[in-house]
């Protein structure tokens, strides 16, 4: 009787393991570009406050600078379709 | 009461039938769009110079000031003066680019060229042959991977795995992450359109004040998006300028 009750429709684990897997795939990537990206414009809000003229070089750098690390996310993300199921 | 939302699988939305060509070299609505942006991108720098003025209106003034954007911000800020040789190449990425991810926003069409990993692989080639070809040629074979490998100031210990980590960083890296970067960021951006979009007219169905919301939302992304395109394309060209003035002037 509990093993009726129990039943599972066919390859619902497989599914279920691979929705759960993509969610920790992307959202273990997710956690590091953010406090990363944080840091690198909360820095550049801070030297553009202290040195207005030199704003335009500062906000270049931080462009680069968000770009890299954005690109680890990014990894994830694409990492997460990846994986089949 | 929505009993089940039905979002399309994800091949619905970035695989498109072969219209002609084969299997092979089938053209579909994807490589038509890049075909459509090359015919864009040439007819705009064509047309700006028919009947050149020397005050600028009109199509040379867009194309004036585009020149003038990459040449400012992006090759004087990285390579300096020298980098003037470089200015058609990096012009033609920086439109080329910008033009193919604008296609996400264009209403009937919506589909950034960028989406597929084939385009943004082909130009990360071509731009590696081109940093990897300017160090070759300014410092010399073994002069170059030599620079490139070894930074000055790396303790003797370490330094073989400093420098591994440098090779594979020149030679695999650089590429791999200009491309997945680029479509990566188009993938993303056209799923969260298609998601809101689906989002919207479900719950329009069910009542019309519903969709107020995610429409509101889908706006706003839609604005995003125009803001991603145009930083994509100049992050590419940004970090193609900053590969070849590394190859032009290594630190030391």
């Amino acid at each position: 009787m509990l093993h009726v009750l129990a039943q599972q429709a066919e390859g619902e684990l497989e599914a279920g393991l691979t929705a759960v897997g993509r969610g920790i795939v992307y959202g273990g990537a997710a956690i590091g570009p953010g406090i990363g990206i944080g840091l690198v414009v909360g820095n550049a809000i801070t030297a553009m406050a202290r040195q207005p003229e030199a704003a335009g070089m500062v906000r270049t750098t931080m462009f680069l600078g968000i770009a890299f690390t954005e690109a680890l996310a990014l990894f994830g993300f694409v990492l997460a379709f990846i994986i089949s199921g | 009461m929505i009993v089940g939302l039905e979002f399309p699988p994800i091949s619905h939305l970035v695989e498109w039938p072969t219209l002609f060509g084969g299997d092979a070299l089938g053209v579909n609505k994807v490589v038509l769009l890049m075909w459509i942006s090359v015919a864009l991108v040439f007819g705009l720098f064509y047309a700006a110079t028919r009947e050149p003025k020397l005050v600028p209106t009109g199509v040379q003034n867009v194309a004036e000031s585009t020149v003038e954007f990459v040449e400012e911000q992006i090759v004087m800020q990285t390579i300096g003066p020298d980098g003037r040789g470089y200015m058609p190449f990096l012009l033609t990425l920086f439109t080329f680019v910008f033009t193919c991810n604008i296609w996400e926003l264009i209403p009937v069409v919506q589909m950034p060229v960028n989406a597929r990993i084939a385009l943004p692989m082909f130009m990360a080639i071509v731009v590696w042959f081109v940093y990897i070809i300017t160090g070759i040629r300014h410092q010399g074979f073994f002069g170059y991977f030599k620079n490139a490998t070894i930074p000055p100031g790396v303790p003797k210990a370490i330094l073989p795995l400093v420098a591994f980590i440098e090779l594979i960083g020149i030679l695999v890296t650089r590429p791999f992450s200009l491309a997945i970067r680029l479509f990566a960021n188009m993938l993303a951006g056209h799923l969260l359109l298609v998601t809101f979009a689906v989002i919207t007219q479900a719950l329009f169905a069910s009542t019309i004040l519903g969709g107020a919301l995610p429409l509101a939302l889908l706006i706003f992304l839609m604005g995003f998006e125009l803001l991603v395109s145009f930083l994509q394309a100049y992050i590419f060209t940004i970090l193609a300028a900053v590969y070849i003035d590394s190859s032009m002037h290594p630190e030391h």
